[in-house]
């Protein structure tokens, strides 16, 4: 579970400081699928890099589970990355001369999984996600949705318990978007985990538990909605 | 998974990796052959001084010349001297001294060293120089100038118009102890007809020839020759153990017959000295200096390398400065260029790091990646570097490259000087001295052969490392300082 008090993060731009979030307060239960909604630089992508563990607030605390992450050193913060959480992006971000059982396979490179069951849990997340016969094929030898599911085996290979997707369907077409959507809420359903997308697409947004605005860094709306 | 995602960087950045295999290549194989060089050099300096002081000789005994020896040579003729005939007069003479620039002293000083601690073996040497003079000069030239007011023309000498012409022929000659002195000029020789002098020849007139001088001399075994003015028995001659060098004299006698002949009694002009141990050299000179005193000149092989000349010393000056620097400048360029393709590799794959460290990559394992990229580059170059180097020294070897040696030192190298002058008479003194000591030292040629040592390429494939390292240690640097957030900010 996700625990937000007054977390506020500025940034410094040019020499003057510009507040990204501004004292949001946030809880997100175990298991929760969550889509955050808002307009450009309004928050978002800050929000999911402090959920990550990829930054820390200026200010407030941010707490999964017991772990204070506001409070963790560089390599705990690692850790946390390497074993609870899984990121899918929008632009997918596959290592380009990697494989696609390679790619999934460098989730689990920090974890000192050895070889043999490195290849095996890949293997069988890339089956998970329907890529089973495109192990070998790089991502240039992949359309967009099927790189997305290869991102999506990444982010689930090392069993994760939260799962942050940032606009995850930003970079693909209509029929592939609902391939991705579908792929995430089957995920979310059958492991239990916590998703958290950030879209801007009302589509995706009206598929999640919850819906969260964020305006200039600050939570405007919190909505429920139907899966 | 390291392995895997360094050997597919590696290949898909084909032209960053050639270009910085190659940098790192050209600098490797530079240093490689520069010390090859360096080390040819080396050994072509040591086999010069081979030559001249013999096999197993690490250590010179030697007195600086003083001032009130260091005059030239004199030729001085009485009025009545030569005979005359046909209005020319020809004179002639020979002189056996100590050679130009050499000093003479006690032979005790060979005891004296022999007794020092570390010294295996010590002989005395005195090294001669045999000078004849020949000439025609006008026979009538007495007066008359003046006398009724109008000049007689000159007539006489050997062009019956009053001129001159003189020649001078110089052999060296070199008195040794041959009492089976295991080191000296002769153990960098060999005997190809004759015999060797033994302990029964002390005192005797017999002396052993150089094979060069032997043929140019026309002179072999059985034949006589002419030395201060007494006539010597050609016994045996020997030959240069070097490929293409003369032996250290035209002569060699007994060393108490050249002290006798050349009034130099009791006296050496250099003592060879061979430690017991090369790790004991310096401390055997040290001993040896303390010894014998200030006065006396002590030096090692290493010392003497420097008193080496010609082209040899050429290449040895080009090898140690211009090589070493120019060895330094391209490896600096190469490590640069490494460095800067590195770093702007890091900077391209911003995006990527900023993935890996999103889904757990610590900055540990990805500074490991980068090194680690950098280093197999820093190999590749230093191998195919490596294989440059070798084929470069190969080719250098082919080629045969012949240098010139010349060694003026103690125990003056030998060499047959033949001069000739013509003009008005009156002359001798410091003059001549200047023309002798000219060529006094003797120039053999040596072929410089690089040699292939372990070492060196022990040192290429240290720097390419060190190479790869610095390159990896910069861009590893880099790739740390991403900071995960700003890493995937930067992409979005």
């Amino acid at each position: 579970m996700y625990e937000l008090e007054r977390v506020s993060k500025t940034y410094r731009q040019g020499g003057r400081p510009v507040a990204a979030l501004v004292d949001v307060d946030l809880t997100i239960a175990d298991g929760e699928f969550v889509a955050v909604q808002g307009q450009t630089g309004g928050g978002k992508s800050t929000l999911l890099q402090l959920l990550g563990a990829l930054d820390k607030p200026t200010s407030g605390t941010i707490r999964l589970g017991e772990a204070d992450l506001g409070r963790m050193g560089a390599s705990e913060l690692t850790r946390v990355r390497a074993t609870q959480i899984g990121f899918v992006f929008q632009s997918f971000n596959l290592i380009p001369t990697l494989s696609a059982q390679e790619n999934v396979e460098t989730a689990l490179a920090p974890t000192h999984v050895d070889k043999r069951e490195r290849r095996d849990r890949a293997q069988e997340a890339l089956e998970s996600v329907g890529l089973g016969d495109r192990v070998a094929h790089l991502p240039s030898e992949l359309s967009g949705g099927q790189q997305q599911r290869v991102a999506i085996a990444r982010a689930l290979v090392k069993q994760p318990q939260v799962l942050l997707a940032d606009e995850p369907t930003g970079a693909l077409d209509e029929d592939t978007r609902g391939e991705i959507v579908g792929l995430l809420e089957s995920v979310w359903k059958d492991r239990g985990l916590t998703l958290v997308v950030v879209t801007h697409d009302s589509w995706v947004a009206h598929r999640a538990e919850r819906r969260i605005h964020l305006k200039q860094g600050r939570v405007t709306e919190k909505a429920a909605a139907k899966v | 998974m390291f392995g895997t995602y360094l050997r597919r960087e590696l290949a898909n950045r084909r032209r960053q990796t050639i270009i910085i295999a190659v940098g790192m290549a050209l600098a490797i194989a530079l240093v490689i052959v520069v010390n090859a060089v360096a080390a040819g050099v080396q050994n072509a300096q040591a086999t010069a001084l081979k030559s001249i002081y013999g096999v197993g000789t690490d250590i010179t005994i030697t007195e600086p010349v003083t001032a009130a020896s260091a005059g030239g040579q004199q030729f001085q003729f009485g009025s009545g001297a030569g005979r005359t005939s046909g209005g020319t007069r020809t004179i002639g003479g020979s002189r056996l001294r100590t050679d130009f620039g050499t000093q003479t002293f006690a032979a005790t000083t060979v005891a004296k060293a022999a007794a020092t601690p570390g010294v295996k073996a010590a002989t005395g040497v005195l090294s001669l120089s045999n000078t004849t003079f020949s000439g025609q000069l006008p026979g009538g030239a007495t007066g008359g100038f003046g006398r009724s007011g109008a000049t007689p023309r000159p007539t006489g000498g050997p062009d019956g118009a009053g001129g001159s012409a003189f020649g001078i022929t110089r052999v060296s000659v070199l008195g040794y102890d041959v009492g089976g002195a295991t080191i000296g000029p002769l153990t960098a020789a060999t005997l190809t007809k004759g015999r060797s002098l033994t302990a029964a020849d002390a005192g005797k007139d017999v002396a052993v020839l150089d094979s060069d001088y032997a043929t140019s001399a026309k002179k072999s075994v059985g034949s006589t020759v002419s030395i201060g003015g007494k006539t010597f028995s050609v016994v045996g001659i020997v030959k240069s153990t070097s490929a293409t060098g003369s032996s250290a004299s035209n002569l060699y006698i007994p060393l108490d017959t050249a002290q006798n002949l050349a009034g130099d009694k009791g006296d050496v002009s250099s003592v060879y000295v061979e430690a017991a141990s090369a790790d004991q050299i310096g401390t055997v000179k040290t001993a040896l200096q303390q010894t014998l005193g200030s006065t006396m000149t002590v030096n090692t092989q290493a010392d003497l390398a420097s008193t080496v000349s010609g082209s040899l010393s050429t290449t040895a000056s080009l090898a140690s400065s211009l090589g070493l620097w120019l060895s330094v400048l391209v490896l600096a360029a190469a490590f640069l260029i490494a460095v800067l393709f590195t770093v702007s590799g890091v900077n391209r794959r911003t995006r990527e790091f900023g993935t890996l460290k999103a889904i757990g990559w610590s900055n540990r394992r990805i500074v490991g990646q980068v090194a680690g990229e950098s280093f197999v580059q820093g190999l590749i170059g230093g191998a195919i570097g490596v294989v440059i180097g070798i084929v470069a020294i190969v080719i250098v070897n082919m080629a045969h490259p012949v240098l010139t040696a010349s060694a003026a030192a103690a125990g003056r190298p030998a060499g047959t000087a033949a001069g000739g002058f013509g003009g008005g008479s009156g002359f001798g003194g410091g003059g001549l001295g200047r023309a002798f000591n000219q060529v006094a030292s003797s120039a053999s040629s040596i072929v410089l052969s690089l040699p292939i040592t372990p070492a060196v390429f022990g040192i290429a494939v240290g720097l390419a490392v060190l190479g790869g390292l610095i390159a990896g240690a910069f861009g590893g640097w880099r790739a740390s300082r991403l900071r995960p957030a700003e890493a995937l900010r930067s992409v979005a």
